[in-house]
């Protein structure tokens, strides 16, 4: 096997809380505690969660738009959190992002032409002449045309928007992009363009990417592999095939039968959970899941469970599943 | 098909929707319709789902029938809205203000917006039942904690006592769900009640409303926008699109043998469980809803339909019924089979 594009290892990233007179650090919000996980060049790997979970954390954190607590990112041997401001700028022509609101990520005071230029300007790719092509040239990719070059932002509906999004983050053809919850603030008719957009572009450009997203559904349709966290912490690692048949970890299972199905009278049976997600501030000893979990016994406060394989490249962090 | 059918709706409607129209002034020139000509019934027990995309109307329907639009801006401009045969559409605010609460109980997105940070859950549970039922505090009081008992909230004797703040989220949403339903109103209205939350909290949610509806026996108005909820809660659905409806029927025709255009793309954008084994594309309805201040000539879909004809931009056709319990706004929704669907 190929060593992977995107290695992340026991990765942490801890909020601190301020109190007192002095303001010293009296607790700490565990965003993100000992996440691991390889991504290989040409696989779109989903990150699901629900909130408080810490997957969006965790994409900011690898383009070191958050710096981390503890941990290694390594992009293509490289490590990462060691790179300084200047190899961090080249660093990021690699990695681009694309993120969850397509009216608050464009800058309402600049044109379009500019928005899909910018990134190229500033990584000094091509000349001004070339820009415009471009520029046009990644609208058209996206199902945009060369006219709408010279409108701005709010002349665009949301759909038009996320587009424009993605053009942005495909302008210095990246090797990875992280999108952070891409479709979810759009309509459902809309979503479904965006999807195929994106899958589209998946196999043309052989996009490498790290899809977060809260929608199981979604996820599916688009994603190799799927990272299912919890809490800060990792509770599955599968293919989507196996994950979706076959989910071994409890908090998969309930999450997957908690997904409606827009199909009236198929009610599963379904799992429901007890109560709500603890704070990240105070997670639960051991398993973190553990509050919630309808296999939970005594032993699972005692020690956090590892990831162990279950499977053919699956992995699941239970001490009671096999 | 013989018209006088026994069903789910037999009696007289709860809740009777007639041609209802809702204008925005926006300002002095320009006003629009955000809600165009829609009708429906709500009947004793069953639960309607209002769906539609961002735009259509569906949350300003919901705010006309409460009389909770923005005032000086949203103002029932035509059509009726009864409540048990009785005209509210011309009432005033103070009567209004009795009849939310003891006829119709609303439950919002965010529980906030329906409590009041200042005072505890039960002073806000049982002011409501002092005010609408004339109970005493004492028996305001355990009907509070009865109520948060029923929504299953944990230790409700103390739970009583809470300021919204202690409480998580989820169980704030199960509190405002107490404070709508504790003068046991024959309606509910959920605007889109679950929308914010995440699936495993959505799940208890749904299954929370699901049982208190069994043992109250109230009407659900559910608004949402999320096809795989209403699959699971509805028991007919009304579908709109740019202010108006654009097809009613049960749930199982509504996903089975959708019969306009609009809601068959609908069908086809969602992505479904089971798309890891079974690769499918999913089919985008292209295009954009059209702005209320920029409707297209004719049906409102047309632009974005794949049936399109000239007959569809000539005119906007009206809302036929197709059988007693299904009607359908399309010029050729005789002639289209669009339940390709229906094999799986």
């Amino acid at each position: 096997m190929n060593s992977p594009l995107l290695k992340v290892e026991n990765l942490r990233k801890y909020f601190p809380i301020r109190g007192g007179v002095l303001q010293r650090v009296v607790n700490n919000v565990k965003a993100v505690d000992d996440v691991s996980f390889d991504i290989m060049a040409g696989e779109v790997v989903g990150l699901v969660g629900e909130s408080g979970s810490g997957k969006t954390t965790v994409g900011r954190t690898l383009l070191r738009l958050e710096e981390a607590t503890e941990g290694s990112v390594r992009f293509d041997g490289v490590d990462v959190m060691g790179l300084n401001h200047a190899d961090l700028r080249s660093y990021r022509k690699n990695m681009q992002i694309i993120f969850q609101d397509p009216y608050a990520s464009l800058n309402p005071r600049e044109k379009v032409r500019d928005i899909l230029t910018h990134p190229l300007r500033l990584h000094g790719i091509g000349t001004a002449s070339e820009h415009d092509d471009r520029a046009a040239a990644l609208l058209e990719k996206v199902g945009l045309s060369r006219d709408h070059l010279d409108r701005f932002p709010h002349e665009f509906s949301g759909g038009q928007r996320q587009r424009i999004g993605i053009a942005r983050a495909l302008a210095v053809e990246p090797q990875f992009i992280v999108a952070d919850e891409p479709v979810s603030a759009l309509d459902v008719s809309i979503q479904a363009q965006v999807i195929n957009l994106l899958e589209d572009l998946k196999t043309d450009l052989k996009l490498t990417m790290l899809f977060i997203a809260h929608d199981l559904g979604v996820v599916e349709h688009i994603c190799d592999r799927v990272i299912v966290m919890y809490l800060g912490r990792v509770m599955e690692i599968a293919s989507v095939v196996d994950l979706y048949s076959r989910p071994n970890h409890p908090y998969t299972k309930a999450l997957l039968s908690a997904v409606p199905i827009p199909s009236p009278g198929k009610r599963r049976d379904r799992i429901i959970l007890k109560g709500d997600i603890p704070s990240p501030i105070n997670p639960p000893s051991g398993c973190v899941f553990r509050t919630r979990c309808p296999l939970a016994t005594d032993e699972c406060a005692e020690v956090v469970p590892q990831l162990k394989s279950v499977g053919e490249g699956q992995t699941s962090a239970c001490i009671h599943t096999t | 098909m013989a018209l006088e059918q026994l069903g789910p709706q037999k009696g007289a409607p709860l809740l009777e929707v007639r041609n209802l129209q809702t204008t925005f002034d926006l300002s002095k020139k320009l006003s629009v319709r955000a809600v165009d000509g829609v009708s429906f019934d709500v009947h004793a027990g069953e639960t309607l789902a209002i769906v539609g995309e961002s735009g259509s109307g569906k949350s300003v329907t919901s705010l006309s029938i409460m009389g909770l639009l923005p005032k000086g801006i949203g103002r029932v401009s035509a059509g009726s809205i009864k409540l048990h045969g009785q005209e509210i559409t011309s009432r005033s605010d103070a009567e209004m203000r009795e009849i939310r609460g003891k006829e119709i109980g609303i439950i919002f997105q965010e529980p906030m917006t329906s409590l009041n940070p200042v005072h505890t859950v039960g002073q806000q549970i049982a002011e409501m039942v002092i005010r609408h039922e004339k109970l005493s505090h004492q028996k305001a009081r355990a009907r509070a904690i009865e109520m948060l008992n029923l929504v299953g909230i944990p230790e409700p004797t103390t739970r009583v006592d809470n300021y919204p703040h202690e409480m998580s989220g989820g169980m704030r949403q199960r509190a405002m769900i107490a404070m709508a339903l504790a003068c046991e109103p024959r309606i509910l209205i959920a605007d889109e009640p679950t929308t914010a939350l995440d699936v495993t909290i959505q799940a208890q949610m749904l299954e929370l409303l699901d049982d208190l509806q069994r043992k109250l026996g109230m009407a659900i108005i559910f608004i949402t926008h999320d096809l795989g909820v209403v699959a699971e809660v509805a028991d007919r659905v009304v579908v709109m699109y740019a202010a108006q409806v654009v097809e009613t029927a049960s749930v199982e025709d509504i996903f089975n043998n959708p019969r306009m255009p609009y809601t068959a793309g609908l069908m086809n954008s969602i992505p479904r469980l089971g798309s890891s084994i079974n690769k499918t594309k999913l089919k985008a309805i292209p295009g954009t809803v059209p702005a209320l201040t920029s409707l297209p000539d004719g049906c409102r879909f047309n632009p974005r339909c794949a049936f399109v004809t000239d007959a569809c931009r000539a005119a906007l056709p009206p809302l036929e019924t197709a059988t007693e319990s299904h009607q359908i706004r399309c010029t050729r929704w005789r002639e289209l089979s669009l339940n390709e669907r229906q094999a799986s």
